[in-house]
């Protein structure tokens, strides 16, 4: 991180003021690239901030990743104190003593032995000083701590003159010198020594809140260059020194456009069918019981299973006790634990500060290179520090993973108190898929149900959806909406019988009404035979009268022509028409 | 004087100096008058340039300079500066002025 960030610095400031790397995490990033090369740096604090340490860090760092050998000038500790104190850091410094790395002078002062008669000046320090410099070929030198002299010494004009020189010739030696001074009363250090060091002021301070202690870092100046302003908590723990820079990577990180499983099939169909983007952050919070680590461990399981790496940072639960638990879910934890590629970390939250915490997962997540951390539940560590501390920890946990391209789920245990609120409402806007899971008491019984707040960047569904935990997982089902409102639970499967049965009902009903609108249909039908074999019958009857009516008529006209035929008979000679009028 | 005397009551002293500048000149006068007149016959003077010899600087504690060390009689003793107050380097050395 530290090469990528130099660049920068050197293209864009000018004057280009080399520097020269710490090697300590997060103090290359702050200082845009370490420490003024060939000028010296003062570093300051009260007794007890890790100066010594810090400094001794920097020579190690140099002689062993950057072959510049060093000088360790203590004023105080002997060096063999000081090589035990810093073998708990596991550094080595007697064999880079051996191998002619490092160098460490002890310079004895005690007022009691020393009797001044005359001027002098510092010569012998300065000659003992070139001297190691130059039996190893020095480019670092440490001064802790050089305000001793100032108790060993009484003529302070002369300190004061010979310091400055001290400065000055120790530029000329082209050496980058770390200087530590003790943090006086309303000043950086007890005898000013910042107006001699002017180039770059570290602060370092160490602050106990609510009985836990956390150390703090920060560039009061560093002239002609860029650099954070800002108080970065450090830690020092048998790794080293670890410098929390809020983030240098910023907002600037890469984004994915690959998608992960959540390890619930349901849940993916809710998020685009494909789940969460890799490398984002994800938070489900929920009260307690509502399944949010189920949740967090099928996503894990689902990582693991495709043959990536996943820690599990636990802080509630014991591994053993989250692999049993899981088991009744389906899921089996331990064989993933078995075969590297899932990694618990458990430790409780109270243990230590938010700092140390977010230090130890910074340096795991390096460590084991995870493609998804879960972290449960991030709420638990409200008891480690301030509510805005949780949040700014979150924040660098957040952009580091996502740095990193490592996708991040977060529990958080909602329990509608203030305080948790709080940090729901700090972290949710942090992250970029929330989840809620509910836990809804209605008719007697408590329903879990999960709703997707929101996800950016993808057409999430907007539905409430009732969460099953069964022995094979978890199964989403949706929801029964209708008129009796929302229903989970016993009251939606009592709601579907009903529904089935008035189904059933209504199907019944419906052939029951065809099967009468068949019958009539059948009825009329016949009715209208019956009918039209009426109608044919009268037809009938109608062709017979009218042929029984002509009969008659040509009866009738008969009868008329016989009847006049025998009237001529009797009058011949006088035949006359058929008197039809007459009928 | 003999080698026992030496011993006894002798003077063994060291003048660091980081070669000839003026403090450590009249360091050096300034030490030889007092010891002519405090303790004559009963001191030797080792003059150490640590210019000559750096390494003497870390072995035997030298910050200021000039410094005067008395190797014996012991316990040890350090006077530092020119020695121009000679009444602070004869309690330095413990010797009563006589």
């Amino acid at each position: 991180m530290k090469t990528s960030l130099r660049p920068r610095i050197v293209t864009r400031d000018l004057p280009v003021i080399a520097k020269s790397a710490t090697g300590i995490d997060g103090l290359d990033e702050v200082t845009f690239g370490g420490l003024p090369q060939g000028r010296p740096t003062l570093l300051c604090g009260a007794a007890g901030c890790g100066k010594t340490l810090f400094a001794m860090t920097f020579l190690y760092n140099g002689a062993v990743a950057y072959d510049e050998p060093g000088v360790f000038i203590a004023f105080e500790e002997q060096p063999e104190d000081l090589i035990k104190n810093v073998g708990s850091l596991s550094y080595d410094i007697e064999r880079l003593i051996e191998q002619k790395k490092i160098v460490v002078d002890h310079i004895h002062l005690d007022r009691n032995e020393i009797e001044e008669a005359g001027d002098y000046d510092l010569d012998g320090l300065f000659i003992r000083i070139g001297f190691a410099i130059d039996s190893i070929g020095a480019k670092r030198v440490v001064i802790d701590t050089i305000e001793t002299l100032f108790g060993g010494l009484d003529n302070q004009a002369v300190l004061r003159s010979e310091l400055r020189r001290l400065f000055e010739w120790l530029k000329s030696k082209g050496v980058t010198a770390i200087i530590t001074g003790e943090r006086g009363d309303g000043t950086l250090t007890r005898y000013g020594l910042e107006e001699y060091v002017a180039d770059c002021v570290i602060l370092l301070d160490n602050r106990v809140h609510d009985q836990l202690s956390t150390r703090r870092l920060r560039v009061v100046k560093y002239r002609g260059t860029a650099h954070g302003t800002n108080e970065y908590p450090f830690i020092i723990d048998q790794e080293g020194i670890t410098v929390m820079p809020i983030t240098s990577s910023g907002l600037s990180h890469d984004v994915s456009t690959e998608r992960v499983s959540t390890g619930i099939a349901d849940l993916d169909e809710m998020l685009e069918g494909r789940g969460y983007y890799k490398g984002s952050s994800i938070l489900i919070s929920g009260m307690a019981g509502a399944g949010k680590s189920t949740v967090s461990a099928h996503f894990a399981n689902s990582i693991c299973a495709a043959g990536q790496r996943c820690i599990y940072f636990a802080l509630e639960e014991s591994p053993q006790q989250i692999v049993r638990n899981m088991k009744s879910v389906g899921l089996d934890l331990q064989q993933w634990v078995d075969r590297g590629l899932l990694r618990f970390s458990a430790r409780r939250p109270n243990l230590y500060g938010l700092e140390t915490h977010l230090a130890a997962m910074h340096r795991e997540v390096k460590e084991f290179d995870p493609a998804a951390v879960v972290v449960d539940p991030i709420s638990s560590l409200m008891g480690a520090g301030l509510a805005g501390d949780v949040h700014s920890m979150t924040l660098r946990l957040i952009d580091f993973l996502k740095s990193r391209g490592v996708t991040a789920l977060f529990t958080n245990l909602g329990a509608g108190s203030a305080e948790t609120a709080t940090t729901e409402m700090q972290i949710s806007s942090l992250t970029d898929t929330w989840l809620l899971l509910y836990n809804r008491e209605s008719n007697g019984e408590h329903n879990r149900q999960l709703y997707l707040l929101k996800s950016r960047g993808m057409a999430h569904s907007n539905q409430v959806r009732e969460f099953l935990m069964g022995s094979d997982g978890i199964t989403l089902r949706e929801v029964y909406v209708g008129p009796e409102g929302v229903l989970t639970g016993s009251a939606r499967v009592a709601q579907e019988v009903r529904d089935r049965a008035d189904r059933l009902l209504r199907t019944q009903e419906m052939e029951r009404r065809t099967r009468e609108i068949e019958r009539r249909r059948r009825e009329i039908a016949t009715q209208i035979e019956t009918l039209k074999a009426q109608l044919v019958s009268e037809e009938g009857e109608m062709e017979l009268l009218n042929l029984e009516g002509a009969a008659r008529e040509d009866q009738r006209s008969a009868d008329h022509i016989a009847l006049v035929q025998s009237r001529s008979s009797k009058r011949a000679g006088s035949p006359s028409k058929p008197m039809t009028s007459r009928k | 004087m003999t080698a026992a005397a030496m011993e006894q009551d002798g003077y063994n002293l060291r003048l660091y100096v980081a070669g000839q500048t003026p403090k450590s000149v009249a360091a050096l006068a300034n030490l030889k008058k007092l010891c002519e007149t405090h303790l004559p016959g009963r001191y030797t003077i080792e003059v150490i340039d640590l210019m000559k010899d750096p390494a003497l600087a870390q072995r035997d504690q030298i910050v200021a300079i000039p410094t005067l060390i008395r190797q014996l009689p012991e316990p040890l003793k350090r006077i530092i500066g020119d020695l121009s107050n000679a009444e602070k380097v004869l309690v330095g050395l413990d010797i009563a002025p006589s």
